[in-house]
């Protein structure tokens, strides 16, 4: 079959060929050689000390346990406000909403709030929050960014878990004498649990690699508060916002690697993660 | 019986309120960004503010002219399109159409990961690989400037558009390839001739939601670009619309504080014109 085409043809099949594997190899090898580096430079960096000491210019020691910290604080949050509220939203869209009209402004609004760049979100968040609430740049403050930022994310990825519900369980629940609230509480959530989960797993990952959002509103703090409400109120930097505050600001290179091999275990983690949940959800 | 009744109207009123929240904060920023935008441009004058090519927001007497980052963001934009849209799409016809099941798999993982790596470590990768090869390379004193900022961008739109393009070229109908087989069409001259221009309008929305998120970046360029108010030049160290603001905001007050706002304004309309565009290129997808 091959030894009719003409030379030509041949040529433009092999050349193109060549171009897409070469285009897909690069993609590949990027991503190797990235984490390669990364983890070459940090893991070995990362050191007992770094991991539970706070930075201390005394002994002129550098730990980021309190960004650690101040990451799930920060994380924690955002998903305990932003969660029922997305959910919520997605319920009333799916579930709730007559008016098709309205629904699609709020598909549009959600879509929007998807495109905007996190520094306008860190801008309108220390506008709003830090200076207008007067919560000045703190983890709350943050948080509360954040909030905003990742609504979207979780309202789209529970609409669609909440659109694989098939109508016979609701028509089936309503036959039964169930009211739409028992409705939803007993068949729609549990059927739909997988696709918020997955939503707050990517929501998480969002958080843990935002550092435009985060720098202005919850600041770069590295003082040590343990206690939750406390530090509500504190200035803290997380993980991402302190790799950028040691690496560019600082030179503080190692640092900077040993944070960034952190981060990519951290993404490798939610990465997986979210497969097995996509899985699960196959399975349902 | 009424206890039931009123918990069904709390539930509904509050879904209700929920949707109503996510609107809120839309419209919040919205109007957030035009309200302290505006004051800034109008001490300075939109044609000044707009066109004027000098930034000195520091000086005695103060000059704000953000042509400089308007086309850098441009050109960054731009330049990051010109090296990662072919090598996305072209992952993209890999994944779609000539891996094997496993293969496209595991480079799709690969893809996933990419789009999940925070922007600060691919602005601290770009600080101490590309910087200083790019000033070796081409001999210059400094090596952060806007091809750094350039490439860097380059990577990080790859995985939006690799995985739109994807979804695009998977959802070409099979009848248009096997058509194409049939007239004795080539594997490769079906895939340019038949299935990417079937799929054009999914792969733009992708390349247009990469150019979104090259616009919008700040802390990756921050650390490469090096941050100068230059007019924009491929090894001129450069300052995009993003990092004009990221680099001033935490000492600025005054008119340079609201110069800072009015700029994120302006990022803000391009993001909102770069949306409008993104819905109507996925529109016009669906109505075919």
């Amino acid at each position: 079959m091959k030894n009719r085409l003409s030379a030509k043809r041949r040529a433009y099949g092999t050349i193109l060929k060549g171009f897409i594997l070469l285009c897909a190899g690069i993609t590949v090898m990027l991503l190797a050689i990235l984490i390669g580096f990364i983890f070459y430079r940090g893991l070995g960096n990362i050191t007992w000390e770094l991991l539970t000491t706070a930075r201390s210019a005394l002994k002129n020691t550098i730990g980021i346990l309190p960004n650690i910290l101040y990451t799930l604080y920060i994380i924690l949050t955002t998903l305990v406000i932003a969660l029922p509220v997305g959910i919520g939203a997605a319920i009333y869209l799916n579930e709730y909403a007559a008016n098709k009209r309205f629904v699609r402004v709020i598909e549009f609004a959600t879509e929007t709030l998807t495109g905007i760049p996190s520094i306008i979100y860190g801008l309108v968040g220390y506008l709003f929050f830090c200076q207008k609430l007067g919560l000045g740049s703190s983890i709350l403050a943050g948080s509360l960014t954040l909030v905003i930022m990742t609504l979207p994310t979780i309202v789209r990825t529970t609409q669609e878990a909440l659109k694989t519900v098939p109508d016979s369980y609701r028509e089936g629940a309503v036959a039964l004498g169930a009211t739409k609230w028992y409705m939803i509480r007993t068949i729609i959530l549990p059927s739909s649990l997988d696709g918020v989960v997955g939503g707050a797993i990517l929501s998480i990952g969002r958080i843990v690699g935002e550092s435009a959002a985060l720098i202005f509103t919850a600041g770069t703090g590295y003082a040590l508060v343990t206690h939750y409400l406390q530090a509500l109120g504190t200035s803290g930097g997380s993980l991402s916002v302190a790799l950028y505050v040691y690496a560019f600001e600082q030179g503080e290179f190692d640092v900077g690697f040993a944070i960034a091999s952190i981060l990519i275990i951290i993404v490798l983690i939610i990465n997986f993660m979210t497969k097995f949940v996509k899985r699960k959800l196959k399975k349902v | 019986m009424k206890i039931k009744a009123v918990m069904e109207k709390t539930m509904s009123c509050l879904f209700f309120i929920c949707g109503m929240v996510t609107i809120a904060a839309v419209i919040t920023i919205s109007v957030y960004m035009v309200l302290s935008g505006i004051p800034a441009i109008k001490e300075v004058g939109l044609s000044e503010f707009l066109l004027g090519q000098v930034w000195k927001s520091t000086a005695a007497e103060p000059q704000f002219g953000i042509l400089p980052f308007i086309l850098t963001s441009v050109y960054g934009t731009l330049g990051a399109c010109l090296i990662g849209v072919p090598v996305g799409i072209m992952t993209a016809v890999f994944l779609a159409k000539i891996a094997s099941t496993r293969v496209a798999a595991t480079v799709n993982t690969a893809v996933e990961l990419l789009a999940g790596i925070p922007s600060v470590v691919y602005g601290l990768i770009g600080m101490i690989v590309l910087v200083p090869a790019i000033m070796q390379l081409f001999q210059l004193k400094n090596g952060t400037s806007l091809l750094a900022a350039i490439i860097v961008l380059a990577v990080m739109i790859l995985p939006s558009i690799i995985s739109v393009s994807r979804t695009a070229l998977m959802a070409v109908p099979k009848e248009y390839e096997e058509a194409s087989y049939a007239l004795g069409a080539t594997k490769m001259e079906t895939i340019f001739k038949v299935s990417i221009p079937a799929a054009k309008s999914g792969i733009a929305a992708g390349i247009v939601l990469g150019i979104g998120r090259a616009i919008g970046e700040a802390m990756a360029v921050m650390m490469v670009a090096g941050n100068v108010a230059n007019m924009p030049g491929l090894f001129k160290s450069v300052t995009f619309l993003t990092t004009a603001i990221a680099k001033e905001m935490s000492y600025a007050s005054g008119l340079q504080k609201q110069a800072l706002y009015s700029i994120a304004l302006v990022l803000f309309i391009f993001i909102m014109i770069i949306n409008v565009i993104l819905n109507a290129v996925l529109k016009r997808g669906d109505k075919r």
